[in-house]
């Protein structure tokens, strides 16, 4: 009994016990790799059907139809002017083939010695070139895009207009200028408190019950949800403060609050990460606390903390819950010229768009997701790009 | 000549005590080693010399350090002018992650001891030249530091640490990371700077110790055993425990 449990020398590797169970832990080995491909490949199918969706549907929204109208450029354009200008053109319902308010584009691109100008083409005129209308447009509108009269081409108005009611004339740049506003407050806010929360915290605070409170209180203040800090934008800058609503300076203090421990939990833990030798060389030198932290730690530790910052800027970025709180949701119809001025940002336009019934939204949504997509990509390339950099130059 | 005495210092990690009543002087004319076994205390007695110990908040000190005629541990003893006055190297090379100019330039910077660039080039080369290493990295010294080798950057450090000229330097097994080479190079620096500066060095290697100190404290659980001249620990310790762990029978 005691002479079979001992193992014969060397190790018997052909015993069918062993090889059985060298078997088993190869198959379980495959079968892992196999469950991981299969998760990572179920994902990348998701975020595949989201971006083919989003350009089938969106693509539409950066070209549009437009009617090349024959017109005398050399007098004053007004709306009856330009309706008759149609109608000579196109016979009777030659109006009804501009969108709304499309003699404000005549008049804006009429230039002086040219004998045409193009003009927005209606809704209507979209849906019966699509083939989507009554035969007898389906046709007419074949027609007037085989004669040259109708043409595709570069919708710039949609990266550089504001919102309107007419999905037509609806832009992106209001928006994003509204997000670009927002994220300027943001990061002039949640950085350097972040930043000196975090280095007060490791570098001064030491152990006492204080620092431990502000500590759970920031690890909480992370985990919040983002509602409840539109409530208390609400309350603070609205209510106590009474900044402007829907301006940028609330939405980004708003999402300042919101980025703020992100930013001071990345560099917390950018800071920690600086090897101890570091601070002792510095201290045994004889550089004070603050030469240590601002000559040697800072340095070292910001790659980690600037891409903390941007990940939380990021987030706050897409977010919508708590913009729509302080009356970032309203129709805002100009960019806005400054941090007081209503605006709206990249993720509540939308929002707001999503919930339009007119069918031109439709694609303007999509077409607004894959812009709000592509700055975050750029952002958080930014960010890769900025950390490899940084890391190189030790 | 003495420039640090140290008397009946006791050093406690909360309740812990991690150091027994040590009493020891460095001077400019011996070379002191600090031996014994892991853990005895060496390490945290040197770290009282120059107060690096008070980065950890639980440590506390009692006993008495004098540098020169000034009390180390007084309240008005500033620890950034004392740091500067009692040099530290570490026992992993822990040059700064910037240039081997910068790493030398650092500490006369930040105490104003140079007037201009030029003067700091010449501090920086004085430094350097008096560690031997002028001719190494002449062409780089505006090269990571990171990239030297790990004897260079020892040397780099003890360069660090001369530069601000200071009055003591202590060093905590400067040499354990290092190859015999490189060892031998450290040990022949550490002869030419005695008579300059005090120098106390914690090693666990016997034979570094009898090579370049004068002057040996033995360590066994926080309490120095025995401290006397060098050649007579060697040769005709007093104590068993210092015989044992000398010959290596013990620690």
């Amino acid at each position: 009994m005691t002479d079979r449990a001992t193992p014969s020398l060397p190790t018997d590797w052909r015993a069918p016990g062993l090889r059985h169970r060298l078997r088993r832990r190869h198959a379980a080995e495959r079968r892992f790799r196999r469950l991981g491909a299969g998760a990572v490949l179920f994902a990348a199918g998701f975020l595949a059907f989201l971006l083919l969706t989003m350009v089938g549907q969106g693509l539409g929204a950066f070209t549009r139809t437009v009617l090349v109208l024959p017109i005398d450029t050399a007098r004053p354009i007004t709306e009856a002017g330009v309706d008759a200008a149609a109608v000579r053109a196109f016979g009777a319902d030659g109006p009804l083939l501009m969108a709304d308010q499309a003699w404000r584009v005549a008049r804006e691109r009429a230039a002086v010695g040219r004998a045409t100008v193009r003009v927005p083409a209606s809704d209507a005129v979209d849906a019966a070139l699509a083939g989507q209308a009554a035969p007898a447009a389906n046709a007419r509108a074949a027609a007037l895009r085989a004669r040259g009269a109708l043409r595709t081409e570069f919708a710039w108005s949609f990266l550089r207009g504001a919102d309107a009611t007419d999905p037509v004339r609806a832009g992106l740049w209001g928006a994003a200028k509204g997000s670009l506003l927002t994220m300027a407050v943001v990061f002039a806010f949640a950085f350097p408190i972040g930043l000196f929360a975090a280095l007060w915290l490791e570098e001064f605070a030491g152990r006492n019950p204080w620092a431990d409170l502000v500590e759970v209180s920031i690890n909480n203040l992370a985990a919040v949800p983002s509602i409840i800090f539109g409530l208390l934008g609400l309350a603070l800058f609205l209510g106590t403060l009474g900044l402007p609503r829907s301006a940028p300076l609330v939405g980004g203090l708003t999402l300042a609050l919101m980025t703020m421990p992100v930013i001071v939990i990345a560099g917390r833990g950018a800071i920690r990460a600086v090897p101890p030798s570091v601070r002792d060389a510095a201290l045994a030198v004889g550089a004070s606390r603050a030469q240590v932290v601002f000559h040697h730690v800072l340095p070292l530790a910001m790659p980690g903390i600037l891409t903390g910052t941007i990940i939380g800027m990021a987030r706050a970025l897409g977010e919508t819950a708590p913009l729509l709180l302080i009356g970032m949701r309203a129709f805002i119809a100009a960019p806005p010229g400054g941090l007081t001025d209503p605006a709206t940002v990249l993720p509540v336009q939308i929002f707001l768009w999503s919930d339009e019934v007119s069918h031109g939204f439709v694609e303007k949504t999509s077409a607004a997701i894959m812009m709000l997509l592509l700055v975050l990509l750029v952002v958080n390339g930014g960010a890769v790009w900025l950390r490899g950099r940084l890391e190189a130059r030790r | 000549m003495t420039r640090l005495t140290a008397r009946e210092v006791s050093v406690f990690y909360g309740a812990a005590q991690a150091l027994d009543r040590v009493s020891i002087d460095l001077s400019t004319e011996h070379v002191t080693a600090f031996i014994g076994p892991s853990g005895c205390g060496k390490s945290t007695f040197l770290r009282t010399l120059n107060r690096m110990n008070d980065t950890i908040p639980s440590a506390r000190v009692t006993g008495e350090v004098w540098l020169n005629d000034e009390d180390v541990y007084a309240p008005r003893m500033d620890v950034v002018e004392l740091r500067a006055r009692v040099g530290m190297v570490f026992q992993k090379p822990n040059p700064f992650p910037k240039s081997v100019w910068e790493n030398v330039a650092y500490g006369p910077r930040i105490h104003g001891l140079a007037r201009s660039r030029g003067e700091l080039d010449a501090v920086v080369e004085r430094a350097l030249r008096r560690t031997g290493l002028w001719d190494e990295v002449r062409d780089r010294l505006k090269a990571p530091a990171t990239g030297l080798s790990g004897g260079q950057q020892q040397r780099l450090c003890i360069a660090r640490a001369l530069a601000i000229e200071p009055e003591v330097i202590l060093m905590d097994e400067p040499c354990s990371s290092l190859d015999p080479v490189a060892t031998a190079r450290i040990e022949e620096l550490i002869h030419s700077l005695r008579g300059r500066y005090a120098i106390g060095i914690v090693t666990h290697n016997m034979q570094q110790a009898a090579r370049v100190s004068q002057r040996t404290a033995f360590f066994n659980e926080g309490r120095l055993v025995e401290y006397g001249d060098t050649s007579a620990i060697f040769t005709n310790p007093r104590e068993e425990r210092t015989r044992d762990y000398i010959t290596g029978r013990y620690g």
